[in-house]
């Protein structure tokens, strides 16, 4: 558990002294969704309507941002061979390197919406729904995002490979994502299966990952 | 007579069948019969489906764009299962001969799944006046065809064809875990394509003189898949037997 929460802490530890890509994201996050008024018109009622929908893209497009630093900086610094050899199965290395990316790149979208939730003139009512929504789907989208990142590591060129392997998959996370907002008061069919997803995602993802990188590292 | 280190060790039949350089020996005869029992299921199913079948007392003439468009998305998803036994073949024993079949039949399923595609909105276009609609089958179509073509991406990307075997292996199979969630949260998300209609409780939903050109049709392009399977097989372990070849040639000359 120690080396779990070691291996948390330390890619933290890297993202926050290596500076500012936290806030790239968030400002990568917030430009696309302030670019959409600019090309359907500041119409406040089209806004309000779309905007659940403009936010879960744009925080798919910067869950995509970040995949490919997720494993190749540990495969070029050698740390990648030590995981396979440390104490900790893969499996378990590849679970924390999971919740560092979920917190690196999630969360920072989840602080940032309540911004977004104004530019793109949203109530109340529909943003808590929205960040409801986020915070149950986005588990699911990291763990596409690592499969993708663990089956493209091995690759000079694989930059744009995992976004395109992994966003075909990714389309139920974003149908019930969108579902959960748009689902009137009081029912949860759309959440729970939203739920459903994420938890079924992330167990399976570390197996799927670990045993891509046992393969791209022989 | 009886010197055991260099006796081949004992195989079972399949393992002797699946043997690359056997498989080579065995599937060069399979070829033109197999092609010539295309051809002819072929002709019979064209010649029933175009020429001895009633046109539809709705959709007239062109309900025989079905003869063609069932068939194809028939194979989009037949190819996939075919993909999917290849990869666990891959991961589980390591065969060489499975990741030959995994690599052949990707683009094969991406042809097929995009003339199912475009023969369906061919056909969309006369009989519900659009070309696309997000509707939750052409939807999930056209996912597929996407999982399709990043596979393809992903064969390309490697060098070693041993590694991208293993890594391509685990992503159809992420993949085919993931198609059938796919087809349900698209179908619950928007229908208007019909429902099944040849496999459904209680028999098919259309007379025999509909259904008997299109299970015609069905075998032909099930039997196309395998013959155009067997040849790019093939054509794969050829292509590897050359450039290990040139490869030699090149080690030679240094």
């Amino acid at each position: 558990m120690s080396a779990f929460l070691a291996i948390i802490s330390r890619d933290l530890r890297l993202a926050a002294r290596a500076g500012g890509d936290a806030l790239t994201l968030v400002l990568f996050f917030v430009m696309v969704g302030a670019v959409v008024p600019f090309a359907i018109g500041p119409d406040r009622v089209l806004l309000a309507k779309l905007a659940p929908g403009i936010i879960w893209i744009a925080a798919f497009l910067s869950m995509l941002l970040g995949l490919d630093r997720l494993f190749r900086a540990d495969d070029e610094d050698g740390s990648l061979l030590l995981f396979r050899h440390a104490g900790p199965p893969l499996e378990a290395v590849v679970v924390a390197k999971l919740v560092a990316h979920w917190l690196l790149t999630a969360l920072p979208v989840l602080i940032a919406s309540p911004l977004l939730a104004i530019l793109l003139a949203m109530d109340a009512g529909a943003w808590s729904r929205t960040l409801l929504s986020l915070a149950v789907g986005t588990p699911a989208l990291t763990a596409f995002g690592v499969i993708g990142a663990a089956v493209t590591v091995s690759l000079k060129r694989g930059g744009l490979l995992a976004p395109v392997l992994i966003l075909p998959l990714c389309i139920p996370v974003l149908i019930f994502g969108v579902a959960t907002v748009a689902a009137p008061e009081g029912t949860t069919a759309a959440l729970l299966f939203l739920a459903a997803l994420s938890l079924v995602s992330v167990a399976f993802c570390p197996f799927a990952a670990a045993m891509a990188l046992r393969v791209g590292s022989e | 007579m009886t010197d055991i280190a260099t006796q081949p060790p004992k195989l079972n039949w399949f393992s002797r069948l699946a043997h690359p350089g056997n498989f080579m020996t065995w599937s060069k005869p399979l070829l033109w019969p197999l092609g010539i029992a295309t051809a002819a299921i072929f002709a019979i199913g064209l010649y029933f489906a175009l020429l001895d079948s009633p046109a539809d007392y709705q959709m007239g003439e062109t309900v025989r764009i079905m003869y063609i468009h069932v068939p194809n998305a028939w194979l989009s998803q037949f190819v996939y299962g075919v993909m999917f036994v290849a990869s666990l073949g891959t991961l589980v024993w390591r065969h060489p001969l499975a990741d030959v079949a995994a690599k052949a039949a990707a683009p094969l399923g991406a042809a097929f799944t995009a003339l199912a595609l475009f023969s369906g909105s061919l056909w969309g276009r006369p009989t519900w006046g659009t070309f696309w609609e997000w509707d939750g089958r052409m939807t999930s179509t056209l996912i597929l065809f996407f999982i399709y073509l990043g596979i393809i991406a992903l064969w390309r990307a490697f060098d070693d064809q041993l590694r991208a075997a293993r890594i391509v292996a685990i992503v159809t199979l992420v993949g085919a875990l993931d198609i059938p969630v796919i087809k349900f949260s698209v179908d619950w998300w928007n229908t208007l394509h019909q429902p099944a209609s040849i496999l459904v409780a209680g028999g098919p939903k259309m007379p025999g003189s509909i259904l008997t050109p299109l299970f015609i049709m069905l075998f032909a392009f099930t039997f196309l898949f395998l013959l155009l399977h067997l040849i790019s097989m093939r054509t794969v372990i050829l292509r590897r037997r050359a450039e290990s070849l040139s490869r030699q040639a090149a080690a030679r000359s240094a």
